[in-house]
């Protein structure tokens, strides 16, 4: 077994026994990342010498893949986005200084849709990023990037980020478990800001356990985030031990099972999820929350209208691209943006910008704000008859570079994660099986806010059930 | 209500080509319109929710402590003159 293959419970548990050291791991992953990285494109940038000094630094920590918009020191922070060409961030977001704070050190750059904009990845103006097990494909996005490089043994594990979907949906497509914590778990702070009341930062990795982990070291709070309560953080890792699904009450939403555009294979999967679950001894029950089939049009407004105010900052003044052909301040602003920006990013910072001018604010940004009450009174009551939800996760498999051109067609992908971070909810996509020409589906669980352990404890307990869930790597 | 995508992208500091205009337009309008799904449902007497999560007035100790480095925060900046960002002339008639 290569190094690069380990996961985080197995690279601790043999840099403890000194069987190696972090530098052997980051060796092996940039020996991988040689190899491989042209045919995945999961990586943007790789700084060796970097990886390579911090890992003599500390022998003992694991090396974590970062989603290109979360800022470490020294690093380019491009967001896969042309307007952050050449910028180096000035200093590290604190999901960083917590994985630097708990044995874990940065290592290379992982593509994304730009400004998280996206579920495929196809949106980064940076490059192109395939499937590890069908090349052909998509690895689904925002956090594209980091699920190709868990999937495809790239890397250890990585940090993602979910603002309606960006950390399941790849996860689901690239075989690996990835958590969205609930907001407020986990702090913002040099995170480049998309939709600020729903972005979060969570890990991808290749079990429960290994994504226990990580987050435990990244949650908490922070006062550099306002919106980080001081809840103490269970130990997420310590509570794993004996998780069972035994007298766990499960609800089944109707709203997302009985979908046109639910793919057969999909459902097959996630229908024998349902029946081991049933096995492993959880209690079942159809549950409603009665306004999903709103929460794709509440997240179409309230996203692109945080966008469109985050994205102000990009201005051709302080950082990022400054036109050339700019003749006064007000054309500097309007041709910097121009030409730094890509068409999805276009597109919402023009929806946002529309849904918050004068005349149709309550028509749309005020009115979407109480409808997104509406789908957290949903949850709040579903979650006082059961512990978690077991849903899709995607309604599809992992679709072919270049399938989806329409912007509302892509982002039908979302419509299994969107009401649940509205909600502010704990998600997970946990592997769950495979198609008949093997690509990887995930289920979807969801628990309630800061319900971490317990969501952890489920999804535990299913990967036991289910067993290793083995797609070939196509290259 | 109709969204007029080259009147919205000036007021977002954007800068449309015609080609662009043409391509988003339509998309836009499909966008806003599948949005509008929203005017069905009853929000009479419904709070609006701004935050995943309801938390009111975050407060810290209200001191000084130092701030991001000037030279670092200068780093990135497409263009300065000595500690400032350099900007193409902003008032008619004054000297750039």
């Amino acid at each position: 077994m290569e190094l690069y293959e380990l996961g985080v419970k197995a690279a601790q548990e043999g840099l403890a026994k000194g069987d190696f050291t972090s530098t052997d791991i980051v060796r092996s992953i940039i020996d991988r990342v040689h190899s491989a990285n042209q045919a995945v494109g999961a990586y943007l940038t790789f700084d060796e010498e970097g990886a390579l000094a911090l890992a003599e630094a500390n022998p003992k920590a694991v090396p974590v893949a970062i989603k290109d918009l979360i800022n470490v020191a020294g690093q380019p922070c491009t967001c896969g986005s042309k307007i952050l060409k050449g910028y180096v961030s000035p200093y590290d977001a604190t999901v960083v200084k917590n994985l630097k704070a708990n044995g874990f050190i940065p290592a290379g750059r992982v593509n994304m849709d730009e400004f998280a904009m996206g579920s495929s990845t196809e949106n980064s103006a940076l490059g192109v990023t395939r499937n590890p097990f069908d090349l052909s494909r998509v690895p689904g996005g925002s956090s594209g990037g980091s699920a190709a490089a868990v999937g495809g043994n790239l890397c250890i594990a990585a940090l993602g980020t979910d603002t309606g979907g960006s950390i399941r949906q790849p996860a689901s497509f690239c075989n690996c478990v990835g958590i969205k914590p609930s907001y407020g778990r986990v702090s913002r702070f040099g995170v480049t800001a998309f939709a600020s009341s729903l972005d979060q930062v969570g890990p991808m990795a290749k079990s429960v356990e290994d994504a226990a982990i990580v987050l435990k070291a990244l949650a908490g709070h922070d006062e550099m985030d306002g919106t980080t309560p001081r809840d103490p953080v269970p130990d997420y890792v310590a509570m794993l031990d004996g998780a069972s699904l035994k007298g766990v009450k499960i609800g089944l939403p109707k709203e997302y099972f009985d979908v046109a555009g639910l793919d057969p294979e999909v459902k097959r999967v996630t229908d024998e999820a349902v029946k081991r679950c049933a096995a492993a001894g959880a209690e079942l029950v159809e549950v409603s929350l009665p306004h999903t089939e709103y929460a794709m049009a509440v997240y179409y407004i309230i996203a692109p209208a945080e966008a469109s105010a985050n994205l102000a900052r990009f201005d051709g003044v302080r950082y990022g691209h400054r036109s050339e052909k700019a003749s006064d301040v007000l054309s500097l602003y309007m041709k910097s943006r121009a030409e730094g920006f890509g068409a999805e990013v276009k597109r919402r910072i023009i929806m946002g910008t529309y849904v918050l001018s004068s005349g149709y604010y309550d028509a749309y940004y005020g009115r979407a704000q109480k409808v997104r009450t509406l789908i957290k009174r949903d949850f709040d009551e579903v979650f006082s008859k059961v512990d978690a939800l077991l849903t899709p996760c995607a309604p599809t498999p992992a679709f072919k570079l270049g399938e989806l051109q329409d912007p509302l067609t892509m982002y039908l992908n979302d419509l299994f994660t969107i009401p649940s971070a509205l909600a502010g909810v704990c998600a997970a996509s946990v592997p769950s099986g495979a198609t008949s020409s093997g690509l990887p589906v995930g289920v979807q669980f969801i628990c309630g806010g800061f319900e971490e352990a317990k969501l952890l404890q489920v999804c535990k307990a299913f990967e036991e059930a289910t067993g290793a869930v083995t797609c070939r790597l196509a290259f | 209500m109709k969204i007029d995508v080259a009147y919205v992208s000036n007021l977002a500091r954007l800068e449309l080509t015609d080609e662009e205009k043409a391509i988003f337009q339509p998309q836009l309008e499909g966008i806003v319109k599948y949005v509008e799904k929203i005017s069905e449902v009853n929000v009479d007497g419904i709070e609006p929710m701004m935050h995943g999560r309801p938390l009111v007035n975050a407060f810290r100790e209200d001191v000084v402590r130092p701030s991001l480095d000037r030279e670092a925060a200068l780093r990135n900046a497409p263009a300065r003159v000595g500690d400032e960002f350099l900007l193409p002339k902003i008032v008619e008639g004054a000297e750039s």
